[in-house]
Protein backbone atom coordinates (compact mmCIF):
# COMPACT_ATOMS: atom_id res chain seq x y z
CA UNK A 1 0.00 0.00 0.00
CA UNK A 2 2.11 2.60 -1.35
CA UNK A 3 -0.02 6.41 -1.06
CA UNK A 4 1.31 9.72 -2.93
CA UNK A 5 1.06 12.21 -0.59
CA UNK A 6 -0.69 14.33 -2.14
CA UNK A 7 -4.33 15.70 -2.51
CA UNK A 8 -7.61 14.93 -5.09
CA UNK A 9 -10.32 16.67 -5.85
CA UNK A 10 -13.55 15.15 -7.08
CA UNK A 11 -16.30 17.63 -8.48
CA UNK A 12 -18.23 19.06 -11.04
CA UNK A 13 -15.26 21.17 -13.61
CA UNK A 14 -16.28 24.49 -12.45
CA UNK A 15 -16.62 24.06 -8.81
CA UNK A 16 -12.87 22.50 -8.18
CA UNK A 17 -11.10 23.86 -10.81
CA UNK A 18 -9.69 26.89 -8.38
CA UNK A 19 -8.07 24.30 -6.76
CA UNK A 20 -6.08 23.36 -9.58
CA UNK A 21 -4.30 26.45 -9.44
CA UNK A 22 -3.24 25.91 -6.18
CA UNK A 23 -1.60 22.37 -6.68
CA UNK A 24 -4.28 19.67 -5.65
CA UNK A 25 -4.73 17.15 -8.71
CA UNK A 26 -8.22 17.96 -9.93
CA UNK A 27 -10.80 15.02 -11.67
CA UNK A 28 -13.66 16.42 -12.50
CA UNK A 29 -16.20 14.05 -12.58
CA UNK A 30 -20.22 14.98 -14.81
CA UNK A 31 -22.55 12.33 -12.58
CA UNK A 32 -22.03 10.45 -9.72
CA UNK A 33 -21.78 6.87 -10.87
CA UNK A 34 -18.54 8.54 -12.72
CA UNK A 35 -17.47 9.82 -9.22
CA UNK A 36 -17.67 6.59 -7.76
CA UNK A 37 -15.45 4.69 -10.24
CA UNK A 38 -12.91 7.92 -10.04
CA UNK A 39 -13.04 8.13 -6.16
CA UNK A 40 -12.66 3.85 -5.96
CA UNK A 41 -9.54 4.50 -8.45
CA UNK A 42 -7.99 7.44 -6.23
CA UNK A 43 -8.66 5.52 -3.06
CA UNK A 44 -6.15 3.33 -3.82
CA UNK A 45 -3.14 6.23 -4.13
CA UNK A 46 -4.14 9.34 -2.45
CA UNK A 47 -3.94 10.04 1.12
CA UNK A 48 -6.41 13.34 1.13
CA UNK A 49 -9.17 13.53 -1.24
CA UNK A 50 -11.72 16.31 -1.43
CA UNK A 51 -15.39 15.35 -2.65
CA UNK A 52 -18.07 17.98 -3.15
CA UNK A 53 -20.81 17.71 -0.93
CA UNK A 54 -23.37 17.07 -3.51
CA UNK A 55 -21.59 14.37 -4.49
CA UNK A 56 -20.90 13.20 -1.45
CA UNK A 57 -24.85 13.02 -0.31
CA UNK A 58 -25.14 11.12 -3.25
CA UNK A 59 -22.25 8.52 -2.74
CA UNK A 60 -22.84 7.92 1.18
CA UNK A 61 -22.90 4.10 1.38
CA UNK A 62 -19.35 4.27 -0.61
CA UNK A 63 -17.92 6.80 1.63
CA UNK A 64 -18.66 4.16 4.24
CA UNK A 65 -16.61 1.91 3.16
CA UNK A 66 -13.54 3.78 3.74
CA UNK A 67 -14.78 5.18 6.82
CA UNK A 68 -13.02 2.51 9.40
CA UNK A 69 -9.42 2.87 8.25
CA UNK A 70 -6.92 6.23 8.94
CA UNK A 71 -6.56 6.50 4.90
CA UNK A 72 -7.42 7.78 2.68
CA UNK A 73 -9.42 10.75 4.37
CA UNK A 74 -12.25 12.01 2.66
CA UNK A 75 -13.32 15.27 3.29
CA UNK A 76 -16.96 16.43 1.76
CA UNK A 77 -16.70 20.59 1.14
CA UNK A 78 -19.39 22.80 -0.14
CA UNK A 79 -19.67 23.36 -3.64
CA UNK A 80 -20.32 27.11 -5.36
CA UNK A 81 -23.64 26.79 -4.23
CA UNK A 82 -22.41 26.89 -1.03
CA UNK A 83 -23.15 25.11 1.85
CA UNK A 84 -25.51 22.34 1.94
CA UNK A 85 -25.44 20.64 5.33
CA UNK A 86 -23.89 17.36 4.54
CA UNK A 87 -21.45 17.87 6.55
CA UNK A 88 -22.65 19.07 9.72
CA UNK A 89 -25.12 16.17 9.29
CA UNK A 90 -21.99 14.29 9.56
CA UNK A 91 -20.84 15.80 12.41
CA UNK A 92 -24.25 15.77 14.54
CA UNK A 93 -24.41 11.98 12.99
CA UNK A 94 -21.43 11.12 14.92
CA UNK A 95 -22.09 12.88 18.06
CA UNK A 96 -25.25 10.36 18.02
CA UNK A 97 -23.60 7.22 17.57
CA UNK A 98 -21.11 8.51 20.19
CA UNK A 99 -23.25 9.69 23.12
CA UNK A 100 -26.43 8.62 22.04
CA UNK A 101 -27.89 12.24 22.13
CA UNK A 102 -26.85 15.22 20.19
CA UNK A 103 -25.80 17.66 22.36
CA UNK A 104 -23.84 20.35 20.65
CA UNK A 105 -27.11 21.16 18.97
CA UNK A 106 -26.04 20.84 15.67
CA UNK A 107 -29.33 21.31 12.72
CA UNK B 1 -31.04 -15.75 33.23
CA UNK B 2 -29.88 -19.06 31.31
CA UNK B 3 -27.03 -20.80 33.21
CA UNK B 4 -24.11 -22.45 31.31
CA UNK B 5 -24.59 -26.33 30.31
CA UNK B 6 -22.29 -27.59 32.39
CA UNK B 7 -20.95 -30.44 34.83
CA UNK B 8 -21.69 -29.58 38.15
CA UNK B 9 -17.66 -30.28 39.29
CA UNK B 10 -15.52 -28.97 41.63
CA UNK B 11 -13.23 -28.60 38.40
CA UNK B 12 -15.70 -26.60 36.62
CA UNK B 13 -16.88 -24.52 39.46
CA UNK B 14 -12.97 -23.27 39.83
CA UNK B 15 -12.96 -22.49 36.03
CA UNK B 16 -16.02 -20.57 36.02
CA UNK B 17 -14.59 -18.20 39.14
CA UNK B 18 -11.35 -17.35 37.26
CA UNK B 19 -13.83 -16.42 34.53
CA UNK B 20 -16.21 -14.48 36.10
CA UNK B 21 -13.04 -12.86 37.85
CA UNK B 22 -11.77 -12.23 34.25
CA UNK B 23 -15.60 -10.83 33.05
CA UNK B 24 -15.27 -8.28 35.88
CA UNK B 25 -12.09 -6.96 35.58
CA UNK B 26 -12.65 -6.91 31.79
CA UNK B 27 -16.10 -4.77 32.51
CA UNK B 28 -14.86 -2.43 34.55
CA UNK B 29 -11.67 -1.65 32.52
CA UNK B 30 -13.80 -1.23 29.53
CA UNK B 31 -15.97 1.32 31.28
CA UNK B 32 -12.88 3.20 31.93
CA UNK B 33 -12.10 3.42 28.64
CA UNK B 34 -15.57 4.62 27.61
CA UNK B 35 -14.97 7.24 29.65
CA UNK B 36 -12.12 8.28 28.63
CA UNK B 37 -12.42 7.98 24.88
CA UNK B 38 -15.84 10.31 25.15
CA UNK B 39 -13.70 12.70 26.90
CA UNK B 40 -11.39 12.69 24.50
CA UNK B 41 -14.22 13.09 21.18
CA UNK B 42 -15.89 15.58 23.03
CA UNK B 43 -12.28 17.62 22.58
CA UNK B 44 -12.48 16.37 18.74
CA UNK B 45 -15.69 17.43 18.00
CA UNK B 46 -15.85 20.46 19.16
CA UNK B 47 -12.62 21.14 16.99
CA UNK B 48 -14.54 19.77 14.16
CA UNK B 49 -17.70 21.74 14.26
CA UNK B 50 -15.46 25.14 14.34
CA UNK B 51 -13.24 24.41 12.22
CA UNK B 52 -16.14 22.79 9.58
CA UNK B 53 -17.82 26.06 10.64
CA UNK B 54 -15.40 28.24 9.74
CA UNK B 55 -13.99 26.30 5.86
CA UNK B 56 -17.57 26.28 5.07
CA UNK B 57 -17.80 30.11 5.01
CA UNK B 58 -14.17 30.49 3.52
CA UNK B 59 -14.41 27.81 1.00
CA UNK B 60 -18.18 29.37 -0.02
CA UNK B 61 -16.87 32.74 -1.06
CA UNK B 62 -13.84 31.18 -2.56
CA UNK B 63 -16.37 29.73 -4.94
CA UNK B 64 -18.19 32.48 -5.07
CA UNK B 65 -15.05 35.16 -6.43
CA UNK B 66 -13.75 32.66 -8.94
CA UNK B 67 -17.73 32.12 -10.16
CA UNK B 68 -17.50 36.25 -10.23
CA UNK B 69 -13.86 35.67 -12.30
CA UNK B 70 -15.63 33.33 -14.44
CA UNK B 71 -18.22 35.44 -15.33
CA UNK B 72 -16.51 38.22 -16.67
CA UNK B 73 -13.77 35.57 -18.79
CA UNK B 74 -14.31 32.71 -20.85
CA UNK B 75 -14.26 29.49 -19.60
CA UNK B 76 -11.62 28.49 -22.37
CA UNK B 77 -9.26 31.24 -21.14
CA UNK B 78 -10.19 30.51 -17.73
CA UNK B 79 -9.38 27.09 -17.99
CA UNK B 80 -6.17 27.77 -19.49
CA UNK B 81 -5.44 30.00 -16.49
CA UNK B 82 -5.45 27.36 -13.97
CA UNK B 83 -4.62 24.59 -15.72
CA UNK B 84 -0.56 24.63 -15.29
CA UNK B 85 -0.38 25.13 -11.70
CA UNK B 86 3.51 25.74 -10.88
CA UNK B 87 3.69 23.72 -7.72
CA UNK B 88 2.27 21.06 -6.39
CA UNK B 89 1.02 19.84 -2.24
CA UNK B 90 3.07 17.87 -0.62
CA UNK B 91 1.48 16.13 2.39
CA UNK B 92 3.12 14.38 5.70
CA UNK B 93 0.96 11.73 6.65
CA UNK B 94 1.70 9.36 8.92
CA UNK B 95 -0.80 7.75 11.90
CA UNK B 96 -1.06 8.58 16.06
CA UNK B 97 -2.82 6.37 18.21
CA UNK B 98 -5.94 7.93 20.35
CA UNK B 99 -7.18 5.49 22.90
CA UNK B 100 -5.87 2.50 20.91
CA UNK B 101 -7.19 4.07 17.39
CA UNK B 102 -5.01 4.75 14.62
CA UNK B 103 -6.33 7.91 13.34
CA UNK B 104 -4.41 9.96 10.87
CA UNK B 105 -1.78 12.60 11.26
CA UNK B 106 -1.72 14.92 8.13
CA UNK B 107 0.14 18.25 7.77
CA UNK B 108 1.51 20.32 4.42
CA UNK B 109 5.01 20.30 3.79
CA UNK B 110 5.78 24.38 3.23
CA UNK B 111 7.28 24.12 -0.45
CA UNK B 112 9.26 27.38 -1.38
CA UNK B 113 6.08 29.82 -3.12
CA UNK B 114 7.64 29.77 -6.68
CA UNK B 115 4.41 31.42 -8.12
CA UNK B 116 1.08 31.28 -6.49
CA UNK B 117 -0.59 32.29 -10.00
CA UNK B 118 0.22 30.42 -12.44
CA UNK B 119 -1.19 32.68 -15.35
CA UNK B 120 -0.41 36.02 -17.16
CA UNK B 121 -2.28 38.81 -14.98
CA UNK B 122 -3.49 39.99 -18.69
CA UNK B 123 -6.00 37.67 -19.48
CA UNK B 124 -8.17 37.16 -16.43
CA UNK B 125 -9.68 39.62 -13.74
CA UNK B 126 -8.39 40.49 -10.61
CA UNK B 127 -11.33 37.95 -8.84
CA UNK B 128 -9.75 34.93 -9.73
CA UNK B 129 -6.02 36.21 -7.81
CA UNK B 130 -8.66 37.06 -4.76
CA UNK B 131 -9.65 33.55 -4.96
CA UNK B 132 -6.84 32.09 -5.56
CA UNK B 133 -5.30 33.54 -2.73
CA UNK B 134 -7.57 32.93 -0.39
CA UNK B 135 -7.82 29.25 -1.54
CA UNK B 136 -4.47 28.51 -0.74
CA UNK B 137 -4.87 30.31 2.94
CA UNK B 138 -7.79 28.10 3.04
CA UNK B 139 -6.01 24.54 2.03
CA UNK B 140 -3.76 24.48 5.50
CA UNK B 141 -7.86 24.59 6.95
CA UNK B 142 -9.13 21.81 4.70
CA UNK B 143 -6.34 19.45 5.33
CA UNK B 144 -6.78 20.26 9.30
CA UNK B 145 -10.23 19.46 9.18
CA UNK B 146 -9.84 15.98 7.02
CA UNK B 147 -7.36 15.04 10.12
CA UNK B 148 -10.18 16.15 12.54
CA UNK B 149 -13.17 15.13 10.99
CA UNK B 150 -11.41 11.18 10.38
CA UNK B 151 -10.27 11.02 13.66
CA UNK B 152 -13.56 11.99 15.08
CA UNK B 153 -15.63 9.64 12.57
CA UNK B 154 -13.04 6.57 14.31
CA UNK B 155 -13.56 7.91 17.65
CA UNK B 156 -17.34 7.28 17.06
CA UNK B 157 -17.15 4.14 15.71
CA UNK B 158 -14.56 3.05 18.49
CA UNK B 159 -16.82 4.23 21.34
CA UNK B 160 -20.10 2.57 19.44
CA UNK B 161 -18.26 -0.93 19.65
CA UNK B 162 -16.89 -0.41 22.79
CA UNK B 163 -20.54 -0.10 24.41
CA UNK B 164 -21.64 -3.17 22.83
CA UNK B 165 -18.75 -4.83 24.76
CA UNK B 166 -19.64 -3.09 27.92
CA UNK B 167 -23.33 -3.96 27.34
CA UNK B 168 -22.83 -7.42 26.46
CA UNK B 169 -20.37 -8.05 29.60
CA UNK B 170 -22.32 -6.78 31.97
CA UNK B 171 -25.88 -8.45 30.76
CA UNK B 172 -25.09 -10.91 29.38
CA UNK B 173 -21.92 -12.71 30.40
CA UNK B 174 -21.49 -11.77 34.22
CA UNK B 175 -25.21 -12.73 34.82
CA UNK B 176 -24.97 -15.96 33.28
CA UNK B 177 -21.33 -16.56 35.03
CA UNK B 178 -23.03 -15.89 38.23
CA UNK B 179 -25.96 -17.97 37.57
CA UNK B 180 -23.74 -20.95 36.93
CA UNK B 181 -21.76 -20.25 39.51
CA UNK B 182 -24.58 -20.60 41.90
CA UNK B 183 -26.03 -23.45 40.22
CA UNK B 184 -22.98 -25.62 40.78
CA UNK B 185 -22.29 -24.66 44.20
CA UNK B 186 -25.95 -25.41 45.31
CA UNK B 187 -25.57 -28.90 43.45
CA UNK B 188 -22.34 -29.45 45.30
CA UNK B 189 -24.16 -28.84 48.81
CA UNK B 190 -26.84 -30.92 48.27
CA UNK B 191 -24.17 -34.03 47.05
CA UNK B 192 -22.78 -32.99 50.64
CA UNK B 193 -25.77 -33.29 52.46
CA UNK B 194 -26.63 -36.27 51.24
CA UNK B 195 -24.04 -37.75 51.54
CA UNK B 196 -23.85 -36.69 55.36
CA UNK B 197 -27.05 -38.52 55.38
CA UNK B 198 -26.20 -41.73 54.04
CA UNK B 199 -23.68 -41.94 56.43
CA UNK B 200 -25.05 -41.20 59.40
CA UNK B 201 -27.83 -44.18 58.14
CA UNK B 202 -24.94 -46.63 58.03
CA UNK B 203 -23.80 -45.81 60.93
CA UNK B 204 -26.98 -46.28 62.57
CA UNK B 205 -27.47 -49.40 61.06
CA UNK B 206 -24.15 -50.83 62.27
CA UNK B 207 -24.99 -50.10 65.55
CA UNK B 208 -27.98 -51.64 65.62
CA UNK B 209 -26.42 -54.98 64.33
CA UNK B 210 -23.67 -54.80 66.81
CA UNK B 211 -26.51 -53.85 69.13
CA UNK B 212 -27.84 -57.23 68.40
CA UNK B 213 -24.54 -59.31 68.24
CA UNK B 214 -24.04 -58.45 71.73
CA UNK B 215 -27.47 -58.95 73.27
Amino acid sequence: MERNNKIAIIGAKENILPFKAVGVHVFPVNHYFEAVEVLKKLARDYSVIFITEDLAAEINEILDRYRAKPYPVILPIPGAMGSTGYGMKNISHNVEKAIGLDILNIK
Amino acid sequence: MTRINVNPTRMELRRLKTRLKTAVRGHKLLKDKADETIRQFMLYIKENKRLREEMEKEVSSVMKSFLLASAVTSPQTMEEAVSMPGFSVDLDISTKNVMSVPVPVISIIPTEQKELYPYSFASVSSELDMSISNLSNVLVKLVKLAEVEKTCNMLADEIEKNRRRVNALEYVMIPQLKETIKYITMKLDENERGNITRLMKVKDMIEATAEKLRG
